[in-house]
């Protein structure tokens, strides 16, 4: 991305990823993808009982270029899924996509030839939200985990050591009992 | 309709039920094996299209005239001898009225209905395509429901026409609210309205293949392309050994 | 980055990819062209919804206006081809999804009609028809309101219009155990009568709703701003809407009093007071006078039923039809794990009769059986006449269902009522209409 990227492993690559990192979580501007049912949970969270301004995401971005998060609110048809890609590809890097929804998720109870199964055909998806649709409780905290996720990213080097830890995890599989998970 | 199904029917030829196409077979719609209930020889078949014998009655009351045969008087009277020419049954069902109409004559049978001044029926709730491969020679119908604001009644109307020429001609002169569903019916069933100003689809992709809601087509497994890759279905993606 | 153009038939047509705006611009002007083809949504802040328009301006004002609708078909009415009848509801319910309620109604009453048990559905299974749908109404209204306020430029109306929703939707969950797409009404009744308390949460929530919707149309109805941005905009007489199929609150306000619970009455409706109310400004000041009185009109329904569900015909009467086959799943209790089978009834199907258990598996995993033939059962949804076509042919799955959904219907009026008009009231006529984009692409 800039010159982060360039810094040598150690003290000042943590810092700089916690200080980054840490600004980033904490101003996250979601980029309004409302598709169907979610999309209204996805208003009422911003709404004044749930009160998305707590985590400095009132703002909810029309444009995608000043957007860093595409909440995928609903069911993606066939029909919406070039334009859900479009916009994800106007949004400047870094971005994150959450999956709102068992539809956006994997299909859902729309197994049929109009639905997208799943949104991670189309786009990367970083946090898979369930329920149909999932109340704002549920998507602040699927907010809060991604808050977490973006506190914790890795640049340069670490990023890459990373990359390769999860690779060699991904080749080598273990039983499941012994699985500590890849991320923790 | 079971209970036109036991009534004697003069006006039609009369047809022996076992000669009747088939519905279904067994109890619990098993295919091939694996039905011990011992109900796999039950025999269901398909009822005969009848018409509804007069007096058709009303929505709440049937056996006397009534609201029906007000309408189809009425009908018969602005349509002259055309009247059973162009409408070939008659049902009434459940408290609805259904005149199955000939395709050829849709369009002045809709103008009249809409018109007449003791018709009026001004608002129509717009089409509704059926898919019944079993009916050959009839296999897509398009349903009209029509309501008479100044009357208050109920009306329904059903065209139907054979899979191998699916054209109908188009109602949007008479009721312009048909354009959008008209469209939409040509989309999931491919009947072809002829005349309709611009009849393309409506909820799929322009290049979209097949008509999705017919029977013929599946309910799934549609790959996901985009830019030129293509992800295959689930069913055929996934394995869950 | 520069301004691509291609030539086509139609003109020259512009990539506008987050270049420099300066070089389109004296792109533009050097071009002969005299009218700007522009295209909003699918994925736009002030459309309702993926809904996408195709406008044609000269300057400011529209030439012409080309809805494109089918961002969300969800090929629903195929999906219930493969569903039993009672699993129908949960489908339908996702259609319109801010009147699922509504949906589930239409769907049941035709299915009732097919089945043809209308006249056995227990009196207090309509009364709580009728008492969900109109909550429903509020809540469907309310955020018609609040996001016409927020595509307007309003905030605080939006956050007025969720804050009041918000309190609708906690009787939801409390009473059907859902916020949203709660497969409530069945065929033959509904899921479940009300929990212990809810009474005492509807009868708070009545005391409290007037005074608030006092307060939104104190903000609303003489607003300078809003009359300015309302007033005589969209015009849609009652020849256009006749001819274009329009119903509900955009009929009403040309002056029609139609409404289905009145004309043509279903769940008893005709025993309960209230009035229909008319606007004649055929205009989008007008619909939203119709909806804020509709509004009140629902609370005065509310009111009634509540009274009749407290009262001493009502009272802990069924609310689902006797018939066990139609009425499954009717023995439902609250575990520690959430609603299920009673533990009653686990007990004597699995202990004690053989035949009740075969009964079970074959209502669960089959369904019942819908005699052949087809019916049209309609109910007025907050956006106007909501039908469902239903054709059965004899099996234990619906052979087609049809919904002629109001938000379809209504969205065709869009071209006759920004035409000619500025392409800022283009916002306010789509939310005039209040198109739930759920519901049109279903």
């Amino acid at each position: 991305m800039g010159l982060e990227e360039k810094l040598p492993s150690g003290f000042i690559l943590s810092t700089v990823e916690q200080v980054a990192g840490w600004a980033r979580k904490n101003s996250v501007w979601p980029a309004t993808f409302g598709l169907a049912c979610c999309a209204i949970e996805l208003m009422a969270a911003g709404g004044p009982k749930h009160d998305l301004a707590r985590f400095g995401m009132e703002r909810a971005s029309a444009s995608p270029r000043q957007a860093d998060l595409m909440i995928v609110a609903g069911r993606v048809s066939q029909k919406m899924a070039p334009i859900l890609r479009q916009i994800y590809d106007q949004m400047a890097e870094p971005k994150w996509v959450i999956a709102m929804g068992v539809c956006a998720s994997s299909g859902g109870m729309f197994n049929n030839y109009a639905i997208v199964q799943g949104v991670d055909h189309v786009v990367p998806v970083d946090i898979y939200l369930p329920g149909c649709p999932p109340r704002p409780e549920m998507l602040l905290d699927a907010i809060v985990k991604l808050h977490d996720k973006i506190q914790n990213t890795k640049f340069g080097v670490h990023r890459e050591r990373q990359i390769e830890e999860l690779e060699r995890r991904a080749l080598n599989p273990l039983p499941l009992v012994d699985d500590r998970g890849a991320v923790r | 309709m079971s209970e036109e199904q036991n009534k004697p029917q003069e006006n039609l030829p009369a047809v022996n039920p076992i000669e009747l196409p088939i519905a279904r077979k067994g109890m619990f719609g098993v295919k091939g094996t694996g039905d011990t209930s011992g109900y796999g020889g039950l025999v269901v078949r398909r009822p005969p299209k009848l018409s509804s014998p007069r007096p058709y009655g009303g929505p709440d009351r049937t056996g006397e005239p009534g609201e029906f045969d007000v309408i189809a008087d009425e009908l018969e009277r602005a349509l002259g001898d055309g009247f059973h020419d162009a409408v070939e049954r008659v049902v009434v069902d459940r408290g609805e009225l259904t005149f199955h109409v000939k395709r050829e004559r849709l369009v002045e049978v809709m103008r009249h209905l809409r018109d007449d001044p003791a018709l009026r029926f001004e608002l129509s709730l717009g089409v509704s395509g059926v898919h019944y491969p079993h009916e050959t020679g009839a296999e897509l119908h398009a349903v009209y429901h029509l309501c008479s604001i100044t009357h208050n009644r109920r009306l329904r109307i059903e065209v139907s026409c054979p899979d191998a020429d699916p054209h109908i001609p188009s109602t949007v002169s008479v009721y312009p609210t048909h354009d959008w569903h008209e469209r939409e019916t040509y989309d999931f069933f491919g009947i072809i309205f002829d005349g309709h100003p611009a009849l393309t689809r409506i909820e799929m992709p322009d290049d979209w293949e097949g008509h999705p809601q017919r029977k013929d087509y599946p309910l799934g497994g549609i790959p996901v392309e985009y830019r030129g890759a293509s992800t295959p279905a689930p069913d055929q993606r996934r394995s869950y050994s | 980055m520069t301004a691509l153009h291609d030539e086509t038939t139609e003109g020259k047509v512009y990539t506008v990819n987050g270049q420099d705006w300066d070089e389109l611009v004296k792109q533009i002007s050097e071009s002969s062209d005299r009218h700007l083809v522009v295209n909003m949504g699918p994925q736009h802040p002030s459309t309702h919804g993926v809904l996408r328009l195709v406008l044609t301006l000269d300057g400011e004002t529209v030439v012409e206006a080309r809805p494109v609708i089918g961002y969300l078909h969800t090929g629903i009415e195929k999906n219930m081809e493969y569903r039993t009848w009672t699993q129908g509801v949960t489908f339908v319910t996702r259609m319109d999804y801010l009147s699922p309620i509504f949906n589930e109604t239409a769907y049941c009453l035709a299915v009732e009609k097919l089945l043809g048990i209308t006249d056995r559905i227990p009196e207090r299974a309509q009364v709580l028809r009728v008492l969900m749908m109109e909550l429903n109404r509020i809540s469907s209204h309310m955020v018609a309101i609040a996001t016409f306020g927020m595509e307007l430029g309003a905030t605080s109306v939006m956050i007025y219009g969720f804050r009041e929703r918000e309190m609708v939707l906690d009787l939801f969950e409390y009473i059907t155990g859902l916020r949203m797409n709660m497969a409530y009404v069945r065929p033959g009744g509904v899921s479940m009568d009300l929990p212990a308390g809810a009474v005492d949460k509807i009868g708070e929530f009545l005391k409290i709703m007037p005074k608030r919707v006092k307060d939104m149309r104190k903000v609303l109805d003489e607003n300078p701003v809003y009359l300015r941005r309302t007033r005589d905009i969209a015009y849609l007489d009652l020849t256009g809407c006749m001819a274009l199929g329009v119903t509900g609150p955009m009929l009403r306000a040309a002056g029609l009093p139609w409404d289905l619970r009145k004309a043509q009455p279903y769940c008893g409706y005709e025993t309960y007071d209230f009035e229909v109310p008319t606007e004649t400004g055929c205009d989008v000041y007008s619909r939203y006078l119709v909806r804020m009185a509709e509004v009140e009109e629902s609370l005065k329904i509310i009111q009634q039923a509540l009274d009749r569900l407290t009262g001493p015909e009502l009272k802990g009467k069924p609310v689902m039809i006797e018939d066990k086959k139609i009425g499954w799943p009717s023995k439902l209790a609250l575990g520690p794990d959430g609603l299920g089978n009673s533990p009653d009834h686990i007990a004597h199907i699995m202990g004690t009769s053989m035949e009740a258990l075969i009964h079970h598996f074959k209502l669960v995993t089959e369904g019942f059986r819908v005699p052949a033939g087809q019916a049209y059962a309609a109910v007025e949804s907050p956006r106007g006449e909501l039908g469902a076509h239903v054709v059965s042919d004899g099996g234990t799955r619906p052979y087609r269902v049809h919904f002629r959904d109001p938000s379809f219907t209504n969205l065709q009026a869009i071209p006759a009522t920004v035409e000619g008009g500025m392409v800022a009231d283009v916002i306010s006529a789509i939310a005039s209409i209040d198109p739930v984009m759920g519901g049109v692409d279903r």
